[in-house]
């Protein structure tokens, strides 16, 4: 396994006139071929500020303050623009939320993955448009040739997802950065997409940064996973590890949170508040106004510390007890 | 049935959406009318006969995909939307054929919660003026006692009264949720229609809007019809559950049964298919397709182009929903055969 991508320390801040809100303050994550990285967060966590970041999306006020995003040892973060646009959507690509934010509702789907092919590769009309088809076939849209005709309009929301997806792998990225792709969808059509994806990581290698908040998902998907709350990682580890032994008490409360790891009819357990506005966000442990384990040590900022290989957390008081 | 009436009872319950014609399509329907041409409906059938019933106390899962119709059955019970057809019975009697002032006393007790906590809030009132307004027009309360009443409004469902003057805007959408649901309660409702009422939130928030949830329905009474897509949280909260697919009930029965023993095709894809955080690299095996147009659903059973045990009979006929076990329903042609 080689490492395709790693993400050093980023910061991407943003300027407002309010003041500084540091959306992604100190992340650091590896992500390797053929691997899925579940990047877990609640709104305002800067998860998808972090997958932003990553392809280079992020708009003023907001810019990378600090860091390093390594493809295959090139930094992203001081690529110039047009150097960017050569990598983006040709060896790294995203799919967002909303497929229409990906899709232009007046161009028909041919169109527009036309255009796609031939921005990164030199090849003929109607070879673009094979390729096309056979992404659109890839990511099981029936019979794609007809499809290649339609406007975006005329899919339902897990077919546009679909054409979103196909539109991703048309230069077989080697890094996708998902961002909730399959928030808005239904169960049955997750459960497609999901299945889809797994497929592709595991036929072509490419590497998956699987934006979500939610657990459930991650865990049947992903192989590691990554922890945010109010921009910083604050646990990484193997699925099954994090999952089963989660040491941060953000992470432990947010499983405890999940409905099925509850007693049916009682009450869950929840935590307490709500997350902090991350503008002037003050010093020290972020969590610590909502931790139950919280104690004077914790108005220091805690130092990322590895329990055991492969793990890492910023915690000064780990829960180290097993989850009930 | 037990002797005391349910407290909402659906008879028979459809619900269709068509557009009215403008003078131009009248008069193209008339011409090829007279041509003798087939005439096509645009008819959404979003509710199709659906029979339920909701006792003192209970909370009922309603789950379904988009385009089910859970939040038409939704709207129909709280008395926001007419139905197109039967009953909807509150306490036995018959909301729509209620003298006046027993209809308005019906609806107050049924309120809904709605999904979006930032499209249900009406951005230019104060807080005071969204929960107060209505106790205060229903004459629940007099204006001397009206600011300590909207004070315990709030306090009920966790929030400050110290922030009654400010507008929905200053608030999270966790808050804003617990400002959907003090609006409903003050009006003293005795059943809530929750409608997606935690979707939006986020899975720490909505662990604590669950958790008041479950504490209102101890100290009020409440009964809830709680309409939900995601099946963990119907799982965790309710007592009995019914599923829909495409305007129909497919499968109904208690909790543990219908999570235990899945009887409907689509119930036991819809299970099998949701991510569990127990799950482990688990591989997504799909139910092919998708949900068909409610404005064209199939023939027969409205799960057969999808389901992998559709027979000949499946694409004709209409399965009944039949008793399986006590309490058990389900609407599938399998169970003919045994």
């Amino acid at each position: 396994m080689s490492t395709v991508l790693e993400v050093r320390n980023l910061q991407t801040h943003f300027f407002t006139r309010a003041g500084v809100v540091k959306a992604v303050d100190g992340v650091s994550f590896t992500v390797e071929t053929g691997k899925v990285l579940g990047l877990v967060g609640e709104s305002g966590s800067g998860k998808s500020v972090t997958g932003f970041s990553i392809l280079g999306l992020v708009d003023p006020p907001g810019r990378i303050a600090g860091g390093s995003i390594l493809y295959r040892g090139q930094d992203l973060a001081k690529l110039s623009e047009e150097e960017m646009r050569d990598l983006r959507g040709n060896r790294i690509a995203m799919i967002f939320q909303d497929p229409m934010m990906t899709l232009n509702p007046v161009l028909r789907i041919d169109t527009q993955m036309i255009e796609t092919v031939l921005a990164h590769d030199k090849v003929s009309k109607a070879e673009a448009r094979s390729r096309a088809r056979d992404a659109l076939g890839l990511v099981g849209i029936p019979s794609p040739e007809e499809r290649l005709n339609a406007y975006p309009h005329q899919f339902s929301g897990g077919m546009r997802q679909r054409v979103a997806i196909a539109i991703a792998l048309l230069h077989r990225p080697d890094v996708i950065v998902a961002d909730e792709p399959t928030t808005a969808l239904d169960v049955t059509i997750q459960a497609q997409i999901l299945f889809e994806m797994q497929k592709l990581c595991a036929s072509q290698g490419t590497a998956l940064v699987w934006i979500t908040h939610d657990l459930s998902v991650i865990a049947g998907l992903a192989d590691d996973i990554a922890v945010m709350y109010a921009g910083r990682i604050v646990e990484t580890g193997s699925v099954a590890e994090v999952l089963d032994r989660p040491l941060h008490p953000y992470t432990h409360g947010l499983i405890g949170s999940v409905p099925s790891r509850n007693a049916r009819g009682h009450r869950l357990r929840q935590i307490p508040g709500m997350t902090p506005s991350l503008l002037n966000l003050a010093p020290g442990c972020a969590f610590r106004t909502r931790c139950a384990r919280a104690t004077d040590a914790c108005m220091a900022e805690p130092d990322i510390t590895t329990p055991s290989p492969g793990r890492a957390i910023r915690c000064f008081h780990p829960q180290l007890e097993l989850v009930a | 049935m037990s002797e005391v009436a349910p407290i909402i009872q659906l008879d028979g319950v459809s619900k269709r959406f068509g557009k009215s014609l403008d003078f131009a399509a009248r008069t193209a329907r008339s011409i090829s009318e007279a041509l003798g041409k087939p005439q096509r409906n645009d008819i959404v059938r979003a509710v199709d006969n659906v029979s339920l019933s909701i006792k003192q106390g209970e909370v009922l899962g309603l789950v379904g995909e988009s385009g089910c119709g859970k939040s038409t059955i939704g709207r129909m019970v709280a008395g926001i939307m007419p139905t197109s057809d039967g009953t909807v019975r509150y306490r036995g009697e018959n909301v729509a054929e209620l003298p006046p002032t027993e209809a308005r006393a019906a609806k107050l007790a049924v309120q809904m919660i709605f999904q979006d906590p930032f499209a249900s809030l009406n951005p230019r009132l104060r807080v005071q003026d969204i929960i107060g307004e209505a106790p205060l027009y229903h004459s629940l309360v007099s204006r001397s006692d009206w600011s300590a009443y909207v004070d315990e409004q709030l306090r009920r469902v966790g929030l400050d009264p110290g922030y009654k003057r400010r507008y929905p805007h200053q608030f999270s959408g966790g808050q804003r949720q617990r400002l959907g649901i003090a609006r409903a309660l003050a009006v003293k409702p005795e059943f809530l229609v929750c409608d997606e009422a935690v979707a939006a939130l986020d899975v720490s928030i909505q662990a604590q809007v669950l958790n008041l949830f479950m504490d209102l329905r101890e100290q009020l009474d409440l009964t809830y019809l709680f309409i939900s897509h995601d099946l963990g949280v119907v799982e965790h909260l309710s007592d009995r559950v019914a599923i829909m697919y495409l305007g129909r009930i497919v499968e109904q029965a208690d909790t543990d049964e219908i999570f235990g023993r899945p009887n409907h095709p689509y119930t036991q894809a819809l299970l099998s298919e949701v991510p569990r955080i127990e799950a482990r690299k688990k591989t997504f095996a799909a139910i092919a397709g998708e949900i068909p147009s409610p404005m064209n659903p199939p023939q027969g059973c409205h799960f057969h182009p999808r389901c992998p045990h559709a027979m000949p009979r499946c694409a004709q006929v209409v399965p009944t929903l039949r008793e399986i076990a006590p309490g058990h329903i389900s609407a599938c042609h399998l169970n003919d055969k045994s």
